[in-house]
């Protein structure tokens, strides 16, 4: 049963929807941004603590599907203490990630998300949070929404 | 089975015998398949229906047989097509009882027979000041093109109120927003997420009793229940052929003659004038006024087939069918252990369901059931104004069709039954 379902929603992806990590705001953050799906009226704030190079802390508030929910999740959790450019990379991982379903180079647990490229009409559930992350990095005050990029 | 007719014979509803269901759905081949490995079952009528096998077949015909453009060659399938076409104009005003064929304007859809009202009958009634009065259960396509024309005049827009879920409007306050100032009443025959059925005719009886023009909405209507518009009473109403059987880009703009009379043209081009100077030009009268270019002529043929198609089943018989799917379906999801909100009236509802699952996102509801094959649609189906008023940022919804059957609700609410099990809800 559920065995496509299965490959989209993993164990990991479940348990962080249920169960977000890092679920507040926080009011010592050097910057944050919003993510807006127009499509499915996901909604996300994202936080960072930014100490020079490096990211101290991530968190993110919001309402949104159980993809958007756990890639935000586990984004929190997988950049701390990574750098500009180690974000960036990730960025590029994790796009190639939801869109092929291959893994190229180190993403760790984010890994679960090769499944969401069979189910296209997700992929911006699971690109959102990571949009989101780039704005807040560029400082941009305006919110980021998947519609304005192919993914 | 239900079988061609030609444009010039009507069908009657034959009142006495009942409905071959199953035959029915035997004419609409894409039913016929599997999705994910599952049988399809097809939930989306909201969004368009499917098209049976008349309406296909009229469409390769035209193509095969008559395809010319319409009201410029002389020679004979320029003649054909002319004829085909007005031919569906005279059957659409039948369909919904209007009093001439030159009460219809062809267009693509219910939204560009808003906005054509908008532009036109708006540019010349629409001054400072002016109220425009919605409803809060709109279309996008019914709010939208009123904010433009806001925009350009400083009219203002108003929204008679929708009472929470139950998905009802507060007809009791509805004189005293018909008020000196408004000058249109718009307002959707029945909500496409809510599922609500509106008293049309008693809504455009108190407008003409204040002055005010009316638009009805009739896109969740026109093909599934009978439609007249002189009892109705409106002065516009516009509706779509894709979610009556037909193909998309054929849509119909209804609108009383006197009104249609001065109002000025909506696009320019050909077709639509008597006579062109380099300077000006002079307009044919409505509906051709109002069509420039050259229209969505087999669109129109398959439009009359689609028509012909519906009143064979009988639009009654229709109504009747979607009242019991809509009717089984709330009975059934309001069973449903583990937590689910329902939206839209108790009874006398309309074929479809809007749903959240306690603790499911609308879209794992609409991926998860989508492997099931179950074809629903989730978002905010173009009612964000609705959607937010009810404190919520999209909804499930299951729309229901003649073809479809109490047998695959069941399965449905079996699928819901899942996935609230798969997310642990
Ligand atoms: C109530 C209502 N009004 C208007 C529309 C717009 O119809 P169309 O997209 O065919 O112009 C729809 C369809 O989505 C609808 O459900």
């Amino acid at each position: 049963m559920f065995d496509e379902l299965g490959d989209l929603y993993q164990q990991v992806i479940l348990d962080h929807c249920k169960h977000p990590r890092n679920f507040h705001e926080q009011g010592q953050a050097t910057c944050s941004a919003q993510g807006h799906n127009p499509l499915c009226g996901d909604q996300l704030k994202l936080f960072l603590t930014m100490e020079g190079d490096v990211v101290k802390d991530a968190s993110f508030v919001g309402s949104g599907c159980c993809i958007s929910k756990a890639s935000a999740s586990l984004l929190t959790e997988s950049i701390r203490g990574k750098t500009r450019t180690d974000v960036r990379q990730m960025f590029d991982r994790v796009h190639d990630l939801v869109m092929t379903g291959e893994v190229k180079g180190e993403v760790g647990k984010l890994a679960v998300f090769a499944g969401v490229h069979k189910f296209p009409a997700r992929v911006k559930c699971a690109i959102l949070a990571w949009h989101a992350l780039l704005a807040a990095l560029k400082g941009e005050g305006h919110p980021v929404t998947t519609e304005n990029d192919e993914t | 089975m239900i079988t061609e007719t030609s444009p010039q014979t009507e069908p009657e509803d034959e009142a006495e015998s009942l409905a071959d269901w199953p035959a029915i759905r035997g004419d609409f081949p894409i039913l016929d398949q599997q999705v994910h490995g599952q049988p399809l079952i097809y939930f989306d009528n909201a969004a368009t229906t499917q098209k049976p096998r008349p309406v296909l077949d009229a469409l390769s015909h035209y193509y095969q047989t008559d395809n010319a453009n319409v009201h410029r060659g002389i020679h004979e399938l320029s003649n054909r097509a002319t004829a085909g076409f007005e031919a569906a104009r005279a059957r659409a005003a039948r369909f919904i009882n209007a009093a001439q064929p030159d009460d219809i304007i062809f267009t693509r859809g219910t939204t560009e027979g808003v906005n054509l009202v908008a532009q036109t009958w708006g540019a010349t009634h629409i001054r400072e000041g002016d109220g425009i009065l919605l409803t809060e259960m709109e279309h996008h396509s019914n709010i939208v093109p009123w904010q433009l024309l806001a925009e350009r005049t400083g009219a203002k827009l108003m929204f008679l109120p929708v009472s929470g879920d139950v998905g009802l409007l507060d007809l009791n306050r509805l004189d005293e927003w018909l008020t000196r100032d408004v000058k249109l009443f718009a307002f959707t025959h029945i909500s496409n997420s809510l599922g609500t059925i509106n008293p049309v005719a008693d809504f455009c009886a108190r407008a003409r009793k204040a002055g005010v023009t009316t638009l009805v909405d009739a896109a969740q209507s026109a093909g599934h229940r009978p439609l007249d518009v002189q009892e109705i009473g409106c002065d516009f109403l516009a509706f779509s052929g894709h979610k009556m059987c037909g193909p998309t880009g054929i849509g119909v703009l209804y609108g009383r003659q006197e009104v249609l009379a001065d109002m000025p043209p909506y696009q320019g081009g050909g077709e639509m004038i008597l006579n062109v100077d380099f300077q000006r030009s002079t307009w044919k009268p409505a509906p051709h006024r109002f069509e420039a270019g050259t229209p969505d002529i087999s669109g129109a043929f398959g439009l009359h087939a689609a028509m012909d198609y519906l009143d064979k089943i009988g639009r009654h018989r229709i109504a009747e069918h979607d009242q019991e799917l809509g009717a089984h379906a709330y009975a059934r999801l309001s069973q449903l252990k583990g937590g689910i909100r329902l939206f839209g009236p108790h009874v006398g509802r309309a074929g479809l369901v809007s749903f959240l699952l306690k603790d499911v996102h609308a879209h794992d509801v609409v991926t998860v059931a989508d492997q099931r094959g179950v074809a629903l649609r989730g978002g905010h189906h173009c009612n964000q104004p609705l959607m937010h008023k009810l404190g919520v940022e999209s909804t499930a919804r299951a729309s229901f069709y003649f073809y479809n059957t109490t047998e695959e609700i069941d399965r449905f609410v079996e699928v819901l039954r899942e996935i609230q099990e798969f997310f642990g809800a």
